[in-house]
């Protein structure tokens, strides 16, 4: 029943969204329409459009189940995620806007001209999106198998794959800024109708909601979800939750996909309006996330989160577990269904239930779905321009190519990724990947923030720097995510859990000494007209 | 703002471009964003840092109720969001200012392009 109704609600989520493909086509058969929705998007469009290409289902459902779980220290996930949204405002959007053209790449070449630059950068652009659609995908995957356990895995990553493919390969990014707009709106009303109810359960009384916060069990025991320490814990614990904090905060303006939404405006202006209604959405929603979990820990408790089994399928579930018999039989008698094993991904969909019915928890896993096509929709088209743009058209073509064929290009390569993301994410379902999404952020402020913020900051910035400073970010933040305690388990040689606080100094320093020992005096010259166009938007691309 | 200045922009040469980071009126406006983003970024930085390090190191502290069952860690937490708006807020404000003196710097910049 349940899911007939998400299966319902999320086909009008995909009719919706193909219609606005449709439309979305006709306006995108230039470079600048495919890769920049013709630069018309406005400044509010735009912030709900990044708020939807951020927030992914590891906010909405993820975060939720770590605060539900681990209290502040899950909480803190969304508390670095929002942060980072400061770096970009205040040094990186605007001047971002004013110099680039459609890739994160087109910024560090403005003054640093060297071919293998560009290369560097694209490469860099590919890594980061590829690794982020593996772990959306994979994750995406189990967590749709979860919702709807009818549906495969492998034929939800399928379904996932061929509907992006479908909004970039015809709509560009016009279609994928209006799927990311639509599903924002939907993601923002699940979180408030479920924040409400929340409070609504506490009759508004948010001092009543916190204490009881103070005293959720939890596996037996009795834990105060409002202190630090639940979930970063051991000798090490404070070290690892100072690196994944910067990496978190850092990572944000290194992400290929958030920046190139930046180009879609038409003035530095507009990119300032756009971060502030992200800024605003994100906001808001952390803190209903915060609400959310909290909330969970105490109306279903921890102990009930996970996948629930009614009473035939738990009597021969206990049959097979005699060990485990005696309480499993307590919780049979007391709830009606065990749950043999905890699952915090299923907080989200679990409260909906418990607050507002079987129709609630539907819509919130067709939401969960349509975050994670709006999300790899973003990564799709962050992948094909750099593709398309930066190898074929500026490095193969040499900036010669004509528009048709460097289009044809840019579908190409959706299909290309559409598909490799397919074969790679169905060969490691069933892994953790839950270790690539702190590598995503690590490598992306490792290997793109140091050489996004020099080269629009730093006179004596080169080429040398930008392939030093970027293959020594990501060389350092793959090698130690390797050689840490996430790859290697108990033999780690790296003992912290998030590179962020090794690897991002490495990142800096690679940049400086490389520039240092290889300069640039051409690059330096264009100093001046660097800031001249980051500042006043003067020859800015239209 | 629409960014419709100088359509011909290639037509630029370095010279211009030099003359204009000369201008006293842009580097004012250089300065002006220095002095206050700066500041603001440094504040950021030392105020979000603070909540990892200090309910890291100084968990006993930080796990004190000091508004009703609220503790000081999680308040900090929280806070963090209505301070970064805060400091949205008045960046906005400020760079109303910067809109209207890099559009001046545009408009004088393409006099002179135009002789």
């Amino acid at each position: 029943m349940q899911t007939q109704q998400t299966l319902v609600m999320f086909g009008v989520f995909v009719g919706i969204s193909l219609v606005v493909t449709y439309w979305a086509s006709g306006l995108s058969t230039t470079s600048r329409g495919f890769y920049a929705a013709n630069r018309k998007i406005s400044g509010l469009q735009n912030g709900w459009a990044i708020a939807g290409d951020y927030m992914s289902a590891a906010s909405f459902l993820g975060i939720t189940g770590l605060t539900a779980f681990y209290g502040f220290d899950g909480f803190f996930y969304g508390v670095g995620a929002f942060v980072g949204f400061l770096v970009v405002l205040l040094l990186v959007a605007e001047p971002l806007r004013n110099t680039g053209k459609y890739t994160m790449a087109d910024i560090i070449s403005f003054r640093l001209r060297g071919r293998s630059v560009r290369a560097t950068a694209a490469v860099s652009t590919l890594v980061v999106s590829l690794f982020y659609m593996i772990a959306q995908m994979v994750g995406g995957g189990a967590v749709v198998h979860l919702l709807l356990p009818q549906l495969g895995d492998s034929t939800a990553i399928v379904v996932v794959a061929v509907l992006m493919m479908t909004y970039v390969l015809f709509g560009g990014m016009l279609a994928t800024t209006w799927v990311q707009i639509i599903k924002a709106v939907l993601l923002m009303s699940a979180a408030v109708l479920l924040g409400l109810l929340v409070l609504i359960h506490y009759h508004f009384s948010i001092p009543s909601l916190l204490q009881s916060a103070t005293a959720v069990t939890k596996g037996g025991a009795t834990v105060n979800l409002l202190k630090p320490g639940l979930l970063f814990v051991g000798s090490l614990g404070a070290w690892n939750l100072v690196s994944f904090a910067l990496a978190q905060a850092l990572g944000t303006a290194g992400l290929p996909h958030i920046l190139i939404r930046f180009f879609t405006v038409s003035s530095a202006g507009a990119a300032r309006r756009s971060v502030a209604w992200a800024m605003v959405l994100i906001g808001a929603f952390y803190v209903l996330v915060s609400l959310m979990g909290l909330g969970a820990a105490a109306i279903v408790g921890d102990d009930l989160i996970g996948t629930r089994l009614y009473t035939g399928q738990a009597i021969t579930y206990i049959a097979h577990h005699a060990d485990q018999a005696p309480q499993l039989n307590a919780m049979l008698t007391q709830f009606g269904y065990i749950v043999p094993k905890i699952d915090s991904n299923l907080t989200t969909p679990l409260l909906a239930a418990q607050l507002g019915g079987s129709l609630l928890a539907a819509f919130v896993a067709a939401v969960a779905f349509a975050t994670i096509l709006a999300v790899v929709a973003g990564l799709t088209i962050a992948a094909s321009s750099a593709f398309a743009h930066d190898i074929w058209f500026n490095l193969v073509r040499r900036g010669a190519g004509d528009e048709t064929e460097n289009l044809w290009v840019a579908r190409g390569t959706a299909i290309v990724v559409g598909v490799l993301s397919i074969v790679l994410s169905i060969s490691l379902r069933g892994y953790n990947v839950a270790f690539l999404v702190g590598l995503i952020f690590a490598v992306a402020a490792s290997a793109n923030v140091p050489v996004i913020l020099l080269s629009l900051g730093w006179r004596r910035f080169s080429g040398g720097g930008a392939i030093a400073g970027m293959l020594g970010g990501l060389t350092a933040s793959i090698v130690l995510i390797a050689i840490s305690p996430v790859g290697m388990g108990d033999r780690a040689i790296f003992p912290l859990t998030n590179p962020g606080i090794l690897s991002i100094p490495i990142g800096f320093l690679c940049a400086m000494i490389g520039s240092l020992m290889l300069p640039d005096r051409e690059a330096q010259a264009m100093y001046d007209q660097l800031q001249v166009r980051a500042t006043t938007g003067l020859g800015a691309e239209v | 703002m629409p960014v419709q200045q100088v359509p011909e922009h290639h037509h630029i040469t370095s010279e211009q471009w030099d003359e204009l980071a000369a201008d006293p009126e842009f580097r004012a406006l250089v300065r002006a964003r220095r002095v206050f983003v700066v500041p603001m970024m440094l504040f950021v930085t030392v105020f979000y840092l603070a909540l990892p390090i200090a309910a890291g190191f100084a968990p006993g502290i930080m796990s004190r109720p000091v508004l009703g069952s609220l503790t000081a860690a999680y308040l900090f937490a929280l806070a963090q969001f209505p301070v970064g708006w805060l400091v949205l807020a008045l960046y906005l404000r400020r760079s109303r200012g910067y809109d209207l003196t890099a559009a001046r710097c545009r408009k004088h910049e393409m006099e002179e392009i135009r002789g």
